[in-house]
């Protein structure tokens, strides 16, 4: 046992990860040899080709069918696979859109001219006034892309810790890299860092007493030994539990919530809608993946657990959001709530792997696509809203914008409206599903309470339509002219919310027909 | 060889390191607290390598030392820029996000 075998690698079927991962290296080369004033724009041209090539050999493979457990037995491809990396393909390239926004700040990007100076330095001032620019963001944001593929496929915990930290770690950067408000950056940075650096030091130990529960960090072997258990049901339980920690810390839930708020207000707001919808996506997809495949047969012992943490990661999300007067801060525990919203189909789910797994599983994707595109949209819209000192996060200084600039207006509120679950709005669809799922996995008193907080959640958003649309206007605030990089993202974020709201069948299909977990 | 004595250093360690990073507001501090709660980890994984007669958990340390190394990168690249900013380390003194 002790031979060492030749490690196979499935190239044509991970290519889509392999792309991601070689335009984040190529993004590198690109800094270190090309001019700077050209860097910026070879970056955008990696950044699309890398992100359109994956998602073309992503959907060559899809009609090629090929699927499995892949890379010794570390990837499996299915249709949860297939799914998670297109949404993630997707959203990052349309958060990275945003991330190459210049216009709006008179040629300069969202993030620092020089992350590493002193704010209000004269190095600063200097890498501003010679218009620096950090484009190693694109390079950053793709590792993290390409770690967060891996994460959400991985069926092999050290496969899955190493993933974790390749998503986490360029993050910890890029939020603490904003033009304005640079010590309310570099602070968000700091609590996301120590924070996330503790998160993951409670998933390895986890998954260390895991490991010493199977004999082995494979999914598969983790399932056989639940099965057939060999050592005691302690290891499990303890193992179950900090590896939870880990996993719910990156999705948001409560009571590991503190770090959403501030890192959501402090982070450049493209970073912060990257982290909103991706890191979010696959958290949750690597969460499922694991109770699921690795944990379903024991169940019984972690569904109420995860059951208590929705219920609380729902009200207390919607309540802090109902006190917010920061838009960003309010985007932020709607997150939180989304979240919990989420964690209710995987509570629900369980039940239903039994004798039919694919409600669930294809819920919580339809969930968090709506979520996702609506996100999108809204963070946009956020980096439009400005005043002389930058974007305005004030909810008052929101006040009237929807009649100065009724599009933008009417976009934001069906957004809104979709966060909330008004019928005709992919949020309301996802909700539907969600619901649907945990009350079919026998979890009737959840759904009570999701439907109540979900009630509670539209006074928080209906507020802020109301706000934008019947208050007197604020002072110096507007609309700034955007250019195409943010229009198309509010664009594609607004018609596919209304469409996954009007016409959710071939999505629901295509969904349900792929939501099987490989095991 | 019995693993339990490991596995109670281990558990220790790690109770050491999370007590360091919820009671110290020093942000190197805390980080050296994270880093030994991974070390702890890789201890519990080798001693639960020999018990199990596996290499996986001995393989596995590798892993987890190479993500400490670029954290460490990471970690203490945010902490200078925020020391050179502040003149402090203290997690105190940055609460502009609090409210």
């Amino acid at each position: 046992m002790n031979q060492i075998a030749t490690p196979t690698f499935e190239w044509m079927p991970l290519a889509p990860v392999l792309a991601v991962l070689l335009a984040a290296c190529v993004g590198v080369v690109v800094e270190a040899l090309v001019p700077r004033a050209y860097r910026f724009v070879s970056q955008l041209g990696v950044v699309a080709l890398g992100l359109l090539a994956a998602l073309g050999l992503l959907i060559v493979n899809y009609f090629a069918h090929s699927s499995g457990i892949m890379a010794m037995g570390s990837i499996s491809l299915d249709g949860p696979t297939y799914l998670m990396w297109g949404s993630l393909l997707v959203f990052g390239l349309l958060s990275m859109m945003v991330f190459a926004e210049r216009t709006l700040n008179n040629g300069a990007s969202a993030f620092a001219a020089s992350a590493a100076s002193v704010p209000g330095s004269v190095a600063e001032a200097e890498a501003t006034a010679a218009r620096h620019e950090h484009t190693e963001v694109f390079p950053l944001a793709l590792f993290s892309l390409s770690g967060m593929m891996v994460f959400v496929s991985a069926t092999d915990l050290i496969t899955a810790f190493v993933a974790l930290e390749v998503m986490s770690l360029p993050l910890y950067l890029l939020s603490g890299m904003a033009r304005r408000r640079r010590l309310l950056s570099q602070e968000a940075a700091l609590k996301y860092f120590l924070l996330g650096a503790l998160s993951s030091a409670f998933f390895l130990f986890g998954m260390a007493l895991m490991y010493g529960y199977a004999g082995s960090f494979d999914y598969r072997a983790i399932d056989a030994a639940v099965l057939a258990p060999t050592y005691g049901h302690g290891l499990l339980l303890v193992g179950t539990g900090l590896m939870a920690v880990g996993l719910l810390f990156k999705i948001g839930a409560v009571p590991f919530h503190n770090w959403v708020p501030d890192v959501y207000v402090g982070s450049p707001t493209p970073v912060t809608s990257f982290m909103a919808i991706c890191t979010k996506l696959a958290a949750v997809g690597a969460t499922a993946r694991f109770f699921f495949v690795a944990l379903g047969a024991d169940r019984w012992s972690w569904q109420p657990m995860i059951a208590v943490i929705a219920v609380l990661t729902m009200i207390v999300g919607v309540v802090l959001a109902m006190s917010q007067t920061d838009i960003k801060r309010l985007l932020a525990y709607s997150s939180v709530s989304h979240a919990g919203f989420i964690l209710v189909a995987v509570v629900g789910a369980t039940v239903a792997t039994a004798n039919d797994p694919a409600s669930s599983v294809a819920s919580i994707l339809f969930y968090l696509l709506a979520y996702g595109f609506a996100t999108v949209g809204a963070f946009a819209i956020v980096t439009m809203v400005r005043n002389s000192a930058g974007e305005a996060h004030d909810i008052d200084s929101w006040s009237g914008i929807g009649r100065s600039n009724p599009v933008i207006g009417a976009v934001f509120a069906l957004l809104m409206l979709s966060f909330a679950g008004i019928p005709l709005t992919g949020g309301f669809i996802g909700k539907w599903e969600v619901f649907a799922s945990a009350w079919e996995g026998g979890y009737a008193w959840l759904v009570v309470v999701a439907v109540m907080a979900s009630l509670v959640a539209a006074y928080v958003y209906l507020k802020v339509v109301v706000r934008m649309f019947f208050a007197e206007s604020a002072e110096g605030v507007s609309v700034a002219k955007a250019s195409l990089l943010t229009l198309v993202p509010i664009g594609v974020g607004a018609v596919a919310t209304l469409y996954l709201g009007l016409f959710p069948g071939p999505v629901l299909d295509l969904m349900t027909a792929s939501s099987v977990f490989l095991r | 060889m019995s693993p339990e004595y490991y596995l109670f250093l281990a558990v220790l360690l790690f109770a050491i390191g999370t007590v360091g990073v919820m009671v110290r507001r020093n942000a190197l501090i805390a980080f050296m607290s994270v880093e030994l709660m991974l070390n702890a980890a890789n201890l519990a994984m080798v001693a639960f390598a020999m018990a199990r007669g596996g290499l996986d958990g001995q393989v596995a340390t590798f892993f987890v030392m190479v993500v400490a190394a670029a954290e460490v990168v990471v970690g203490l690249s945010i902490i200078i820029v925020i020391y050179r900013t502040r003149r402090s380390t203290s997690m105190d003194a940055a609460s502009l996000l609090k409210l």
